[in-house]
């Protein structure tokens, strides 16, 4: 389905500041012989946060694993259509996926902070991109711990193992490991599933105060979250062959009080589902 | 597959509370008018005295709404059957305002020499309740065009308003002692105006619920 959006009609943002981030163009996603996607087509605009809902197993976490070819980790995973991060296709054999996956961050559903310190885990990835200087290790670790929130939190015990902190805390400690290598897009995978309702409007106060300065791509299955973060939002749902499809795409006001399509409305109001 | 089950029986509830509404406040706008026309002072009284319930009925509703955004979060038509619901139940409650008006007004004349027997304004009280009745239809039923034609009825309420001002006018023109009695008619026939108004609001909350969109369907000229 090919649903083409202006993204400066969709986003929020000053114009200037909004270009398309990530473009997919009728992709099509197999696991071996089963079609996950459908000809999918979306364009994600820049710092601003698109949400992805839909029922469970309708494509939502294979579409986000796209961006940053996670994907390619599942045996049997294959890619047909294009992918680009600023107009540069992903799905290439010369993409430094590394790389890319510097740039295109993940945060995944349960917080899985490395069994090491505060510190190490936020130092972790700047280190393996070759940064060494302790100095420059400190105001990085710093830098995106204040980013992430955090860093009133655990100033005090930065050697402390990152597991010995509470869920919300440490989904922001990997938010801030994610963040320690800069990167300009931001996966989020459920990302306030496995948190209280305190720590997840931590969360999401969190990310709104990052989308100033990046992509960020959200899975939910709480509407009211999609419907309180986000800029954009794209319903998805499954086909009778349960490969996934776009069924609709929009503004995030507009798709959760005046739906396009009858199916996204019998979605968000439980007629189905 | 509906998986809200009980989330929408209330939703369904509200609803039928609206038609209620609707009837309570239809049955005050005929009552006063039975009133003044037959000087009947003791139904007016009546109508003065239901209005409570009608404020009260209103409130209900009203928590219920804020009651199920509060618990259940509704979305899309959901969320804009309840926004209109919130907007209708006002324009409902001031056209029983409108209707005890009339009666205070009724117990204003009480047993006063009648000025002209009353014809344009017992017209336009059944047209407004037969507006009032169909745009609930129209609400219940979703359907915009209905709310549409309806609104654009109000034109015919405005005339009829239009043609008692200048009756009484010329009454009052003519005579002087009759200003007294002219007036209170007036203003009798303004509050029905001005309940035909709240119709063609609500007609504007059903064209919302069906496209989302907020519209001033019926300017009134007055």
């Amino acid at each position: 389905m090919n649903i083409n959006l202006d993204v400066q009609d969709i986003s929020t943002r000053p114009a200037e500041k909004c270009v398309t981030k990530l473009k997919a163009e009728n992709i099509n996603l197999y696991y071996g012989t089963f079609q996950a996607l459908r000809n999918v087509t979306l364009d994600i605009p820049s710092c601003s946060i698109t949400a992805i809902i839909g029922p469970s197993g309708c494509g939502k976490s294979s579409m986000l694993r796209l961006f940053n070819r996670m994907n390619d980790l599942i045996p049997g995973a294959r890619v047909e259509g294009n992918i680009e991060l600023d107009g540069i296709p992903i799905y290439n054999s010369k993409i430094d996926v590394v790389e890319l996956r510097k740039r295109v961050g993940m945060v995944f559903q349960k917080p899985n902070p490395f069994p090491m310190s505060v510190f190490e885990n936020v130092a972790f990835g700047p280190k393996r991109h070759g940064i060494k200087n302790r100095g420059e290790l400190e105001q990085i670790v710093e830098k995106s711990l204040r980013q992430a929130a955090l860093w009133d939190e655990v100033k005090d015990k930065l050697g402390q193992s990152g597991l010995a902190l509470s869920g919300g805390q440490q989904q922001r400690l990997c938010i801030a490991r994610v963040l320690a290598v800069e990167p300009e897009v931001i996966l989020m995978d459920e990302p306030c599933s496995a948190l209280d309702p305190v720590a997840t409007l931590k969360i999401e106060d969190l990310m709104r105060s990052l989308a100033a300065d990046y992509t960020i791509i959200i899975v939910t299955h709480n509407m009211q979250q999609a419907a309180r973060v986000s800029d954009t939002a794209a319903f998805m749902m499954m086909e009778p062959d349960r490969a996934g499809v776009l069924v609709e795409y929009g503004p995030t006001a507009q798709l959760f009080t005046n739906p396009k399509d009858k199916r996204t409305e019998d979605y968000i109001t439980g007629r189905f589902g | 597959m509906e998986t809200r089950t009980a989330f929408h029986k209330k939703l369904r509830e509200i609803q039928d509370d609206i038609l209620a509404l609707g009837s309570m406040v239809s049955k005050a706008t005929s009552r006063s008018i039975e009133a003044l026309k037959k000087r009947d002072l003791e139904l007016a009284q009546h109508v003065v005295a239901d209005d409570k319930k009608v404020n009260q009925k209103r409130y209900e509703i009203e928590e219920k709404c804020v009651e199920l955004i509060a618990t259940q979060q509704p979305m899309a038509s959901d969320l804009r059957i309840i926004v209109a619901v919130l907007s209708i139940i006002t324009d409902m409650e001031r056209i029983g305002d409108h209707a005890e008006g009339i009666a205070k007004i009724a117990i204003m004349i009480g047993d006063e020499p009648p000025l002209k027997p009353l014809i344009d304004i017992p017209r336009m009280a059944e047209q407004t309740i037969d507006m009032l009745r169909r745009s609930l239809d129209a609400f219940i039923n979703h359907d915009a065009e209905a709310a549409r034609k309806i609104s654009a009825e109000d034109d015919t309420i405005d005339q009829l308003y239009d043609q008692v001002f200048r009756e009484l006018l010329t009454f009052m023109a003519e005579d002087p002692k009759t200003i007294t009695r002219a007036t209170r008619l007036i203003w009798v026939a303004h509050n029905l105006e001005r309940s035909a108004d709240r119709v063609t609001n609500i007609c504007e909350r059903v064209v919302f619920v069906v496209t989302g969109k907020m519209e001033e369907i019926g300017a009134s000229k007055y």
